[in-house]
């Protein structure tokens, strides 16, 4: 709780624009029993302006320092005072005066220094003020992780993840479900090529890595094992194995994933004639025969001489496609029953499969890199036998442009693009297509002895639960469906979130890649789980908010056991005991203060956030008494990974918004508590706006559900704005990303415009 | 054993695998040499598939950078010498000069005040720039620079008379002492004057698609409208040239891997702005791995939007209109098509800056300028400088990295 707190002006970026004389007095006047020291610094982002905020802390003169001057965003090596000190920065250049516009539209003088601006500027010094009486230097919570990581999946994704886990240092242990590891590796006869010149099919060194893992004194092997159950948190889990007949229990501090994919049901190349015709085969099943060293027609065990590869066939699909859709629609209308059925919020969604004839056509990379090597396999099985490859695009991305190029190069490989209008088999049991839309102009037939078809990859999160968490809100990892069932990451930038702290997922599990990317995906997931558990010990949340001290409190003496923290948790960091109670994991968490925005009672709170705090925030605003005079009042609660920096970077461009709104960040609009609202409009502001990421499908929020939970929450308070006589009109919720600088401002302007038609706010003056 | 890592290059695989190290509690310095971090990703208008702004992504990063005690950033940076080996490297790095304030401080109406103009990179030379300049539209770090070598004699007085700027200040060395060297150099867009035969650099309203990236972002030099060069008109009808020098012995013998998702992407920035606007691209293969192939059905399945295969043969300009013909032939129908479009936009790869530049390190690159991974030098490629790569491939690739050179400074 800071209770001396040092006030410092920025006067290089602050004049002349503001009088800092005047605001300075009157921070001395109103806050002198808390405000012992009140500076204008000439330039306070500079060396020098740091060590006069120093001196004033190492002399005891202040515990807390307010910095008046540019962004938070910016300067900020100059303004780390260590972390013994509160801090604030209050955004007087970006949000105030490059922002500013007269109430009539026009722009200030050079010289001008309107009231307005003033006043608004009072209004953020204040805020400062009350926020600072309001924050305790955090105190981290540490626990002691177990510095191990289970590896659940021993394939080559699973192999290279634990041999790098090793080599950090770290202990493993992992699980895999056959009784040898190796995985579908150890199934294949060569790998294309993963290394320069990209032109020759290479061996898996698999073996070696086998060996190697083996043999590594820090990694422990679970062969026929499966996962039964992974409770606790990150820093500690205990995951429950069953080992052949037996139950073995592990502690380990974070996890990796990587059980890899399922051959797809082969129903859907059914149209392709599989299951019709004998010597219709799958890349896998051609894979498979390589291993072992015959390469041979199922009809009569002869060596092919002509091979077809038939890669994509999308029009065969579509009824597929429409029987998916069915489908979709059929369960979606089920949950909506259901969710009209239950009173309460169902605790968990039933994990639903979500294999798809889509995973054929996600595959392609890989199955037309497989049919370029097999095509090779088939001319070194027989040299002089041939291989043709129809395709729809020829996907050899990147440097694997190179092995096409070399396959282009073998006389006996015939590529064409194509698609397949017919297919016969023979008397001889041979299949004869008809291939249309080609390269050589006309339709063509085409005779073979073997038809190879491509081997869909299905990630096993889209077949099972696989992590099997002990968490209230369902064993899977959520939002699956949102991903065809991989366990990926909704974000472009950070690969390897999810939204089960400490734990990551690699390979083909995560997303169809190569052994090559699967290698280097499981080397980076690897080194996610060893940060979670070191940032465990260290008591610091991990992304976005990594090195955060903070963490939610409960009191929990107040708590109704109401349970909306349990289910809204976007990272399922609550459990709850048989009362409702909540049960924080706080090495779970992600500091995103859901759970802070929805509870009712308000017990939940972080050492430097809270419902008070902000809520006090908000009393600072100066409402004048009469709109008319001084023009309404709009709080404005921004989040500050997106929408706050949209505003600072909007005000840089040159951009201008109406002056009486105030702007309060927010760690995501997920920790927006109604009462805020109500607080702001029971003082007389005349509205509210809330800007946050866009939710949904392809949703923004990097705390995932957010903004939406938000939402849902302004839904119900209108509801109780209307009973109280206020207009609903005047809380609202806008979509905004980080590069709206532009319409921003027009979003502020049209809000302001429209509580000026409303006019005063009813409540104003009581 | 020095236990520090050292990451050329603050593009995105970089300052993901500096982040990555130093968040794990390693001591990580980042060098990068341009005067701002984020790359090419800075560059963009938004991301595909999601079509999210780069800058969401970016701003998380320097909010990381400026909480992480373990990191050190160095900009407007040069590796000059390295020795030793894996475990024990000496690095020295030359700090070039930015003669401004190290704060964000408002330079905005000195910069206008200058008269001299210099060619704005980041803008691929769509607009001009003052010597005084934001080297991005929200670079990170925020503070202007001053490119003294294009400043005349009057620009020159006036700042020597500003408090702000040190005209004296010089470049200097520090040396480092790591273990371990990240090597994330990433790429440049193909010298699009190498392709005057598909018309850039000869034809006004042929751009490429980074430059295409600048009209479309609201911080490009046309706050985001896509208006052709030669008159600022609207272009409503639009052709995309795939592999414009990829997958072309004489000029990137190999796949660019981004820009057919990169010109889908664009096709949409086109379709959203200009409803009546009709898009053709003509390609080899639309090649789009994995799960983009949901966002390619999505693209193509507006009619407005067609997918030709078809390698273009010839581009010429309508000297009146300044519109574009394009003769191609469809590969499947055999067809010759001649058509005319308002603008047209080249689909430019990537090619390694390793190609351009040299380092001073043993390294093994391809002929193409491609770095191989080695697992014992102690230097660890990433990102595009490995292979062309996506953002999120990228990432991926930078973490692994980290989990590399962690490995090496542990020497387990």
């Amino acid at each position: 709780m800071a209770e001396k707190i040092g006030v410092y002006f920025d006067k290089s970026s602050l004049e002349p624009y503001l009088d800092l004389e005047s605001l300075s007095e009157k921070i001395q006047n109103k806050w002198s029993s808390v405000c012992p020291v009140v500076r204008i610094v000439d330039q306070l982002a500079s060396e020098q302006g740091h060590s006069t905020v120093k001196q004033d802390i190492d002399a005891g003169e202040i515990d807390a320092v307010s910095i008046c001057g540019t962004s938070p965003r910016k300067d900020q090596e100059f303004f780390d005072f260590g972390q013994g000190v509160s801090m604030d920065r209050v955004n007087l250049r970006e949000l105030c005066i490059w922002a500013y516009r007269n109430p009539d539209g026009s722009l200030p003088g050079d010289k001008d220094q309107p009231l307005d601006l003033q006043g608004m500027a009072q209004d953020y010094i204040n805020m400062s003020m009350n926020k600072l009486q309001r924050s305790e230097v955090p105190e981290p919570e540490v626990l002691e992780s177990v510095k191990k990581v289970l590896v659940l999946g021993g394939g080559w994704s699973g192999i290279n993840a634990a041999l790098s886990t090793a080599g950090a240092g770290y202990e493993v242990i992992l699980v895999e479900k056959q009784k040898q590891l190796g995985g579908h590796a150890a199934q294949m006869y060569k790998t294309f090529p993963l290394k320069p010149p990209y032109t020759q099919a290479q061996e898996i060194n698999l073996q070696e890595r086998i060996e190697a893992v083996n043999q590594h004194p820090k990694i422990t092997v679970y062969t026929g094992s499966t996962l039964q159950s992974l409770e606790g948190q990150p820093g500690n889990f205990t995951a429950n194995i069953q080992v052949g007949s037996e139950q073995q229990q592990e502690s380990v501090g974070a996890a990796v994933i990587a059980t890899g994919w399922e051959e797809q049901d082969t129903s859907y190349l059914e149209p392709m004639g599989y299951g019709k015709h004998k010597n219709v085969i799958t890349t896998w099943q051609l894979e498979q025969m390589a291993q072992k060293g015959e390469i041979v027609r199922p009809s009569d065990g002869a060596k092919p001489q002509s091979v077809a590869f038939v890669l994509g066939f999308s029009h065969v699909l579509e009824d597929f496609a429409r029987q998916e859709e069915e489908e979709k629609a059929r369960l979606e209308e089920e949950r909506k029953k259901r969710e009209e059925e239950e009173e309460d919020e169902a605790i968990e969604e039933p994990f639903q499969k979500t294999e798809s004839y889509r995973h054929l056509p996600y595959t392609t990379e890989l199955t037309t890199m497989t049919a370029l090597k097999q095509a090779r396999y088939i001319r070194e099985n027989d040299e002089s036998a041939l291989s043709y490859i129809i395709y729809e695009h020829m996907t050899a991305s990147g440097l694997n442009e190179h092995y096409y190029k070399a396959a282009q190069d073998d006389p006996g490989i015939m590529l064409t693009k194509g698609m397949i209008s017919s297919l016969e088999e023979s008397p001889q049991d041979r299949l004869v297509l008809g291939v249309e839309d080609n390269l050589i102009g006309e339709p063509v037939e085409l005779e073979a002895d073997l038809l190879v078809l491509p081997t869909g990859l299905v990630p096993t999160t889209a077949l099972d639960p696989v992590v099997q968490l002990a968490y209230r809100q369902g064993k899977a990892f959520p939002e699956l469906e949102l991903f065809d069932g991989f366990a990926d990451s909704n974000y472009i930038c950070f690969p390897y979130e999810t939204r089960r702290t400490g734990i990551y997922t690699a390979g083909c599990v995560h997303q169809p890649m190569s052994l090559a990317k699967s290698e280097r995906d499981a080397q980076g997931a690897a080194l996610k789980a060893i940060q979670c558990l070191e940032s465990v010990n260290r008591g610091v949340s991990v992304h976005p908010r990594s090195g955060d001290l903070t963490y939610p409190k409960f009191n929990f003496v107040r708590c109704t056991q109401c349970r909306r923290c349990t289910i809204e948790c976007p990272f399922g960091a609550l459990e709850e005991d048989a009362d409702g109670t909540p049960k924080p994991n706080i090495a779970r968490c992600r500091r995103c203060g859901t759970c802070m925005g929805c509870c009712p009672e308000r017990v939940i709170y972080f050492d430097n956030y809270s419902v008070g705090q902000i809520g006090a925030m908000i009393s600072s605003i100066d409402v004048p008494e009469e709109m008319e005079e001084g023009g309404p009042r709009i709080l404005i609660l921004a989040c500050e990974n997106d929408a706050y920096p949209a505003l600072d970077m909007a005000a840089q461009q040159g951009k201008k918004w109406s002056p009486y709104v105030r702007i309060i960040p927010v760690r995501c609009l997920g920790s927006v508590n109604t009462i805020w609202i109500a607080d702001a409009m029971s003082k007389g502001n005349d509205g509210c706006l809330l800007l946050g990421c866009k939710y949904g499908e392809d949703y923004q929020c990097h705390f995932m559900k957010g903004s939406e939970l938000c939402q849902s929450r302004m839904q119900n308070i209108g509801e109780t704005l209307d009973k109280l006589g206020i207009e609903t009109e005047r809380v609202r919720q806008e979509e905004a990303a980080i590069d709206d600088y532009e319409r921003i401002p027009q979003i502020i302007d049209n809000f302001v415009d429209e509580i000026f038609k409303l006019g005063p706010n009813p409540f104003k003056g009581f | 054993m020095a236990q520090s890592i050292l990451v050329i290059g603050g593009g995105f695989s970089g300052m993901t695998a500096a982040l990555e190290a130093a968040e794990l509690g390693e001591e990580v310095y980042l060098v990068e040499k341009s005067p701002y971090l984020g790359g090419r990703v800075m560059q963009l208008n938004k991301y595909f598939p999601k079509l999210c702004p780069p800058s969401c992504g970016l701003e998380i990063q320097y909010q990381r950078i400026k909480n992480n005690r373990n990191l050190q950033v160095f900009t407007m940076a040069d590796v000059v010498s390295v020795s030793g080996e894996a475990g024990n490297f000496e690095v020295t790095v030359k700090l070039r000069p930015r003669h401004t304030p190290a704060s964000s401080v408002d330079l905005s109406r000195l910069a206008e005040s200058l008269s001299q103009d210099a060619d704005n990179e980041f803008e691929f030379g769509l607009v001009k720039r003052r010597p005084l300049y934001m080297s991005a539209p929200f670079a990170y770090p925020p503070r202007y620079v001053l490119d003294k070598e294009n400043l005349s004699e009057e620009d020159r007085s006036k700042l020597s008379k500003s408090k702000q700027i040190d005209l004296d200040q010089e470049e200097k060395n520090i040396t480092l002492q790591v273990g371990s060297i990240i090597l994330a150099t990433g790429w440049r867009p193909y010298d699009t004057s190498n392709l005057t035969n598909l018309g850039a650099g000869r034809i006004a309203n042929c751009i490429s698609n980074m430059q295409m990236e600048r009209l479309a972002a609201p911080s490009g030099p046309t706050e985001g409208r896509i208006k052709r060069p030669s008159d600022d008109a609207a272009p409503k009808k639009v052709a995309f040239v795939q592999c414009a020098g990829s997958r072309d012995e004489n000029h990137l013998n190999y796949c660019s891997y981004i820009c057919c998702m990169a010109s889908l992407k664009q096709a949409r920035y086109l379709r959203e702005q200009y409803p009546d606007s009709e898009v053709d691209i003509y390609y080899i293969d639309l090649r789009t791995p994995g799960r983009y192939e949901n966002f390619a059905q999505q693209t193509l399945a507006d009619e407005n939007i067609q997918a030709i295969k078809g390698k273009v043969a010839e581009v010429e300009e309508d000297l009146a209109s300044g519109d574009v013909w394009i003769t191609a032939e469809d590969a499947i129908s055999g067809r010759k098509l001649k058509t005319r479009y308002e603008m047209v936009v080249l689909a430019t790869g990537m090619q390694p800056n390793l190609a351009q530049e040299t380092l001073p390190l043993n390294l093994s690159t391809d002929e193409e300028g491609f770095v191989s991974e080695s697992d014992t030098s102690g230097i660890i490629p990433a990102g595009c400088a490995v292979e062309p790569l996506d953002v999120m491939k990228s990432a991926q690739s930078g973490t692994a990295a980290a989990m590399k050179a962690i490995q090496t400074v542990r020497g387990r």
